[in-house]
């Protein structure tokens, strides 16, 4: 008889903190936003973050993918809110209704990475694509992103502004019963120079930094890798400045047209909160290592 | 429901147009995973036996480690051979990092384990009086150990089997040691993991199901050895 009197104590006292919880969790305004793996590995949403939770009262829950997986959860309802790097397809994303509007956030730029031997011999070298090109004619070892991101995107487009022959590769899908495709481009030398691993940029730093090869990143997140980390990168910045490689972030709440069950009005309100001259001047005095990682665009002066 | 019949036809498709990457993938699941299948029974195999005839002192807590390590993380393993063989590691001058070989090394210690136990429980299972027939018939070490596969194939095919199907379907260990590079360490699991970071889910299940067939049909060759061996 005690026993069963234990249990049932015991279960009321689990059911009661089971709704308390979930109250607790109602009340609380929670966003859920994907975002492009460079935003969080630079850390910038450390900083962004908790502001944004005593300015609104808004916490958000990140998950960081490549632009085209966030893009994708976006298109698929998954989040209220994406932040990403890839100006066209975000366009594409609002013009086909699955985003209400982009907001210019900031930008950051892309640099050419390589060990310090050099053994393409680019440094130096201003125009990406040409550093690119001797990489390729000198099959020196090269490591892509390779997973649709951002900076998978401006890969491909710099290999495009070489000028060589690319090889582009297709498969086949079924998309809502129709024949779709997905292709990929790429200077060729797979499985002999040309190192598609298809991962975050954090572990394609790694993977060049241990094959000794060059690869592309985006300035904030080499920074912190670099220097950031106790066991610092021994890659080194051995092209930048190229216009080519400029990299704008636009963020864009998920349309409620779409998906009647986001967020929409907390994503609005972060997507204004990140264009607010508050925000924009964090961004601007963001510091990795001493140096400016991203530039605001809502307010270029903002300080 | 449309999503699995996109998925199911482009599974199809994928397979129909034998297209070569596909290939080049499924290839690099299949050398991998039999290679290290092989050592870790070499090694697992013999292990069992010397366990389960051997006296020696902590054997049973031998044997309880070893069960505890059936439930090792791929995840550990892969950050320990990283240790190793990263270019700050030890063993950072054989440029292992990244290689096929590497996916190999995280995956025999993940298997072993399993090769071991299954081969300790198969083998134990064994009348007693099988071997002690064969030795008091005047056997000789080995041949008694030849009597004792034999009446314990069943359960060593099965050891085997597990462990093939443990690493064929492992991401955590492929991906941290082997770095799913196009062409050059990409596998099944690796390039499913892709497909779903890169939000093209349809091909990502296309490439599971693909998965699932190969392991179907290495596992109709496993049963027929089985069959074959059970007279």
């Amino acid at each position: 008889m005690m026993k069963k009197r234990y249990f049932l104590i015991i279960g009321a006292v689990v059911l009661c903190t089971m709704i308390l919880g979930s109250m607790g969790v109602a009340e609380e305004k929670v966003l859920k936003m994907s975002t492009t793996t460079s935003t969080e590995n630079s850390g910038l949403l450390d900083v962004l973050l908790p502001e944004l939770k005593k300015d609104t009262g808004i916490s958000v829950k990140v998950f960081a993918k490549g632009t085209g997986a966030s893009i994708r959860d976006g298109m698929d309802g998954n989040v209220d809110v994406i932040f990403v790097h890839a100006k066209a397809r975000e366009e594409k994303f609002v013009a086909e209704g699955y985003g209400t509007k982009r907001y210019a956030v900031m930008h950051n730029d892309f640099v050419i990475l390589g060990p310090a031997s050099d053994p393409a011999g680019i440094k130096g070298t201003r125009d990406a694509a040409a550093a690119l090109k001797k990489i390729a004619e000198g099959k020196a070892k090269f490591v892509s992103r390779g997973d649709d991101s951002g900076t998978h995107t401006k890969e491909q487009q710099l290999w495009t502004a070489t000028g060589l022959p690319l090889k582009t590769e297709t498969k086949e899908i079924v998309k809502k019963g129709k024949k779709a495709s997905v292709s990929f481009k790429s200077p060729g030398g797979i499985g002999e120079w040309y190192f598609s691993i298809g991962q975050g940029m954090g572990k394609t730093l790694i993977f060049a930094e241990e094959k000794r090869a060059y690869t592309l990143a985006d300035r904030g997140t080499f920074l912190n890798y670099k220097f950031g980390r106790k066991q610092g990168l021994d890659l080194e910045i051995l092209c930048e400045g190229d216009l080519a490689l400029f990299n704008p972030y636009g963020v864009i709440p998920v349309n409620p047209k779409k998906y009647p069950h986001v967020k929409y009005e907390m994503a609005d309100t972060f997507a204004r909160w990140l264009i607010s001259g508050k925000a924009q001047a964090l961004i601007a005095n963001y510091k990795i290592q001493g140096q400016q990682a991203f530039f605001p665009d809502a307010i270029p002066d903002a300080k | 429901m449309d999503f699995f019949v996109d998925s199911l036809s482009s599974a199809i498709l994928l397979i129909g147009s034998l297209d070569p990457e596909l290939f080049e993938i499924i290839g690099v699941s299949l050398k991998v995973s039999s290679t290290s299948t092989l050592i870790a029974s070499l090694v697992g195999i013999p292990a069992g036996f010397l366990i389960t005839f051997r006296e020696f002192r902590g054997k049973a807590l031998l044997i309880t480690v070893l069960n505890t390590l059936l439930a090792l993380p791929t995840v550990v393993v892969g950050l320990f051979v990283y240790a190793f063989i990263s270019r700050r590691g030890i063993f950072g001058y054989l440029d292992l990092l990244y290689t096929q070989e590497a996916m190999i090394i995280g995956q025999v210690i993940l298997i072993i384990p399993i090769v071991t136990t299954f081969t300790i429980s198969a083998v134990s299972r064994i009348d007693e009086r099988y071997r002690e027939t064969a030795l008091t018939l005047g056997a000789n070490a080995l041949m008694t150990a030849w009597v004792v596969i034999r009446e314990a194939r069943f359960g060593l095919v099965a050891s085997v089997i597990m462990a093939f199907g443990r690493v064929i379907a492992e991401v955590g260990i492929s991906m941290m040691l082997g770095g799913n590079a196009k062409g050059f360490t990409r596998n099944m699991t690796t390039a499913m993991a892709l497909e779903y970071d890169k939000g093209e889910f349809v091909l990502s299940v296309a490439l599971g199901i693909v998965l699932l067939t190969v392991s179907f049909g290495m596992n109709i060759i496993f049963h027929y050895f089985q069959g074959k061996t059970r007279v």
